[in-house]
């Protein structure tokens, strides 16, 4: 729509010189900065009532002022009595008019993009199907056709439709990827379905936007947009996971050693962890591949050996009030060297796959942790 | 009852409590039954919640004020928000309207009480009492954490196994009784107890609009008790109203919750339009523009109210179709609200506008409230509010709507009846200080949080992440408290300037229109030296200038409808006795203290026996005659 187009470049600046000059719209999470036809027909709708309230904020303000200035009580004649008029019929009636026109104006392309962008999507041939489930402090992103379950980063395909059906495990959640759809709330006994499609290639960030009490500031998620070759790499590389990656490296067989021993396995899975034996349960986030995650703890911070045991150590740090616990305990010996151990483990899952491209390359991302601020250590 | 124009039926002697006849010190205080005591117990108390309020909200912009601050834990950051929310709705901004209408009421339609001044006096305390109980959660394990709307499945007992939530439920379901015996109170007093001569559609507009408010708290109220009863038995009692694992629906708690919810938006803002409708007519000393308007708005607004509660649930996969419906209601709430906004412009056109205070508020009212009443509009698109729900978007948003309009409002009220309530005149230099630092540190606290929203930042987070832009948002929003904090302390400072150093007031210092400046500040006890006539709408107005009015002929009421001295009610102490076992029993329900919890029943039916039975009591006032004044008959 060229319109909106033009309307968008126009809006964007004055938006910024309407407080501060200058300041950045464009974001990681930015509404106005959309990335799919969904976030771009909820901008558009939202620029349409932007620049009609600009049109109100003139007429009433203006009118406001002048009436402030123009009747005001000049010194000179500090008690004069003015016309005590009551009222006039026609005026009334014209400023009735007036607001009702306004509304139609808004609730027209309101109701033509409810329908086109809140519709329940039938899936068809080409749509992408993710089932998803929050949990607190995480999700679980499912994909049914292709039997790949993972957490907190969701792979999908650019230009196809993805449908998300929403569910949730405990209490409420919202789903919500600002550069891609609006939110849409995951509820317990209700099944409720999102649709989307990505015009461009990227990551994108996501967020739970309902509170779900303790960590709710830190259950983020990403969506990673890749082309479809990618996609199918992606998939592809949950079809046979590497159980024990062939590795020359003690430590990454040390640490898949000590992934069960220290009770890592009663809650996570790692898919052919113990061949056909399933380990962890599907109640907590699958670690299937983590090697290709970017980010860790949900989304909080990026993904790599210094962060990754960090939160081994002590995962309230990153993110304070989630339910994983501390495995070793501060004045155990042998801590860093097992830390360090299942953590290269962790980041070995997938690196085996075909889409090495996509693994993240160990400490090349280290969170710096300075920018937490104050004494964080103890919490 | 009978007060005032009637003769009082004879006193009863069989109380089981002696009915005090205090004057001065606490105890006068705790037993009263004058509207205009309670009325001021009321607004100082909501004041005092307003403070609690405000220092959790400056907490909460410490904390954001940059990316990822650890000074309060997320556990804290969840009560310091919840705690806000609740105080400002259901024991600040609530309650300071409903203390405005207490005082202001019978004088404004020439009346000298409420209709039932126990019943009255009962709502007070249920109020103060029950939010002290809520408040006590603080030193008894935590208060809630749920947010002031406190969605079910998060309220559960596996969820939420702390003592908060049902704090929040309890402390909820009392303050409620207290709006509700209040609501039916003024009712009453504004259908039956208006001066002679003043009809339905020659009263002030905010006894209108109190009027209204109290139809939609009698209405709202019960659905919302219904929901809270329910996660009451949950907690307690093992019920699945809201256990998703039994196959509860959640989602009942938001419809139940919204459909009290959205109409007690109402219930705040409409005596913040009737105050309005009050003061701009007199600081540009015209008559109210399109009186009859302004009053239908106000009842379709109030309808409308009850027809628009899912726009708070946008989100929550109601369909396209239901969407579409509470989408059109709600734009439909902005004509009539639009048409008020118009009739106070055309109010001020052609007046003679004076910039006092109390005006300079009600401006700022009307520019917070128009720019509040535009995101609604653009909330009310379900597509958009797809994006900004839940985030700071509607937070900015709701601020200017509860605070920069509602809030306001009443403080322009407060800066307007202040002379009348004390008898001393504020500080108009200290006041228009004051004013300048509160309204630019609330825009500055508020307008940042519309980009940060934008920008995608959710609400209820207890920290953010630096690389999204919100930085800047949140800093600018934190230093804003500290200049609205500033504008608050010189508010109370030039409160207390005025009470030591203030000018008299005089009966009339704005040269105003309405019934309750014609007696003298502080009014007497019994308001009206002789029972005044309204011969016109403004009827103080159209008695200082017979000239400009068309109203009735004065001979018309020319009645002695005094004689034989005005009844005034007696002093009680069974009010305030009932509430406290109210709130002690909630403590037993709550603590599973059965014995205490049938101990405090016994003691509410005692005393609600000694209520009914202790009869009217009273004195006559004849204010004619001033040997006879006070004495008792």
């Amino acid at each position: 729509m060229p319109m909106t187009h033009w309307l968008r470049r126009a809006a964007i600046p004055l938006l910024g010189t309407l407080l501060l000059a200058g300041c950045e719209f464009t974001g990681l999470q930015s509404t106005l900065d959309p990335a799919g036809p969904i976030a771009q027909a909820q901008l558009d709708l939202f620029l349409w009532s932007y620049w009609l309230s600009w049109l109100v904020i003139i007429g009433v303000f203006g009118a406001m002022a002048y009436a402030l200035v123009r009747f005001r009580t000049r010194a000179s004649d500090p008690d004069r009595i003015p016309t005590q008029f009551h009222g006039s019929t026609k005026f009334e009636i014209a400023l009735t008019i007036a607001p009702v026109l306004i509304v139609i104006a808004v609730a027209v392309p309101t109701v033509q993009a409810i329908f086109a962008t809140e519709t329940r999507a039938v899936p068809e041939e080409g749509d992408v199907i993710v089932n998803v489930t929050g949990y607190q402090w995480w999700w679980r992103f499912e994909y049914p056709e292709h039997g790949v379950v993972t957490a907190n980063e969701m792979h999908v395909p650019v230009g196809r439709r993805v449908i998300v059906n929403l569910e949730s495990a405990d209490v409420l959640h919202a789903f919500w990827v600002p550069r891609l759809a609006g939110k849409r709330d995951l509820i317990p006994n209700q099944n409720n379905q999102l649709w989307f499609s990505a015009d461009e290639t990227g990551e994108f960030y996501g967020q739970c936007a309902e509170l779900c009490l303790g960590a709710h500031a830190y259950m983020k998620f990403r969506v990673h947009v890749v082309e479809e070759e990618e996609f199918g790499a992606w998939v592809d590389a949950f079809e046979a996971p590497a159980a024990l990656p062939e590795s020359d490296d003690q430590r990454v067989r040390r640490g898949h050693d000590l992934f069960a021993t220290k009770g890592c396995t009663t809650c996570h899975t790692v898919d052919g962890y113990r061949g056909d034996v399933r380990v962890g349960s599907s109640d907590f986030p699958n670690l299937t591949n983590f090697g290709l995650r970017t980010s860790l703890a949900a989304g909080v911070v990026d993904n790599g050996q210094e962060n990754l045991e960090t939160w081994l150590r002590n995962p309230q740090i990153f993110k304070p009030g989630n339910y994983m616990p501390r495995v070793w305990s501060e004045d155990d010996p042998n801590a860093d060297e097992e830390i360090a151990a299942v953590a290269a483990y962790l980041l070995s899952l997938g690196a085996g796959a075909e889409t090495e491209a996509l693994a993240v390359e160990p400490d090349t991302l280290a969170f710096t942790t300075s920018s937490l601020g104050g004494d964080h250590g103890d919490r | 009852m009978a007060i005032g124009r009637q003769a009082a039926p004879p006193v009863s002697d069989g109380t089981l409590l002696k009915r005090p006849t205090w004057t001065t010190g606490i105890g006068s205080w705790l037993t009263t039954v004058d509207h205009k005591r309670l009325g001021i117990l009321y607004i100082v108390s909501s004041f005092l919640f307003m403070g609690l309020a405000s220092i959790e909200a400056f907490i909460i912009r410490l904390q954001l004020i940059a990316p990822n601050q650890q000074l309060v834990s997320p556990d804290a950051y969840n009560q310091l928000f919840t705690m806000h929310g609740v105080t400002m709705v259901f024991l600040a901004i609530m309650p300071l309207g409903t203390g405005l209408a207490n005082y202001f009421v019978p004088l404004l339609i020439g009346a000298r009480d409420l209709a039932f001044p126990r019943l009255n006096a009962f709502g007070y305390w249920v109020y103060l009492l029950g939010g002290l109980f809520i408040y006590s959660s603080f030193f008894l394990g935590g208060a809630p954490d749920v947010g002031w709307f406190a969605y079910a499945p998060l309220t559960s007992l596996s969820n939420n196994p702390g003592v908060g939530t049902d704090f929040y439920m309890l402390g909820l379901v009392i303050t409620g009784i207290g709006t509700l015996v209040t609501a039916m109170n003024l009712i009453v007093t504004i259908i039956s107890m208006r001066a002679p001569g003043m009809t339905m559609m020659r009263m002030p507009v905010f006894a209108w609009m109190i009027l209204i408010t109290s139809f939609l708290i009698i209405f709202a109220f019960p659905p919302l008790t219904i929901a809270l009863v329910q996660v009451i038995f949950d907690r307690t009692f093992g019920t699945l109203f809201y256990v998703p694992e039994a196959g509860g629906l959640p989602i009942l708690w938001q419809h139940l919750f919204w459909i009290f919810g959205h109409p007690e938006v109402y219930i705040i803002i409409l005596p913040a339009f009737g105050v309005i409708s009050e003061i701009i007519p007199t600081f540009s000393r015209k008559p109210l523009f399109g009186y009859p308007v302004m009053i239908l708005s106000g009842i379709f607004i109030g309808f409308m109210g009850f027809a628009v509660w899912s726009h708070h649930m946008f989100t929550t996969g109601l369909g396209p179709v239901a969407n579409t419906a509470f989408s059109l209601t709600s734009f439909v709430i902005g004509i009539p609200t639009g048409v008020k906004i118009f009739n106070w412009i055309g109010t001020m056109w052609g007046g003679a506008i004076r910039f006092t205070v109390p005006m300079l508020y009600a401006i700022a009212f009307l520019i917070m409230f128009v720019l509040g009443g535009i995101t609604g509009i653009m909330l009310a698109m379900p597509p958009f509010d797809a994006q900004v729900h839940d985030s700071y978007f509607v937070v900015a948003h709701f601020h200017y709507v509860m605070g920069g309009g509602a809030l306001f409002a009443f403080f322009a009220a407060v800066y307007y009846w202040f002379p009348k309530i004390t008898g001393r005149m504020m500080s108009e230099r200290l006041g228009k200080i004051a004013f300048a630092f509160f309204f630019v540190g609330f825009n500055m606290i508020f307008m940042p949080q519309h980009f940060a929203g934008l920008l995608g930042m959710p609400r209820r987070v207890q920290t953010y992440d630096d690389g999204f832009g919100f930085e800047i948002w949140n800093l600018v929003s934190t230093y804003g408290t500290f200049v609205m904090g500033t504008g608050m302390i010189l508010i109370l400072l030039s409160v207390i300037w005025a009470f030591r150093n203030g000018d008299r007031a005089g009966n009339d210092p704005w040269d105003a229109r309405t019934l309750e400046w014609t007696t003298t500040s502080p009014p007497q006890h019994h308001n009206f030296d002789v029972q005044p006539v309204a011969l016109d709408r403004d009827a103080f107005w159209a008695r200082k200038h017979p000239e400009l009015a068309h109203g009735d002929d004065p001979a018309l009421y020319d009645h002695d409808y005094d004689a034989g001295g005005i009844h005034m009610p007696g002093q009680s102490w069974y009010p305030f006795l009932m509430s406290l076992s109210i709130v002690i029993g909630a403590y037993g329900i709550l603590y599973q203290n059965f014995v205490l919890a049938i101990v405090m029943a016994v003691l509410i039916v005692f005393s609600t026996y000694g209520w009914a039975f202790e009869g009217v009591g009273g004195h006559h006032v004849h204010p004619d005659d001033d040997a006879a004044e006070g004495a008792t008959d």
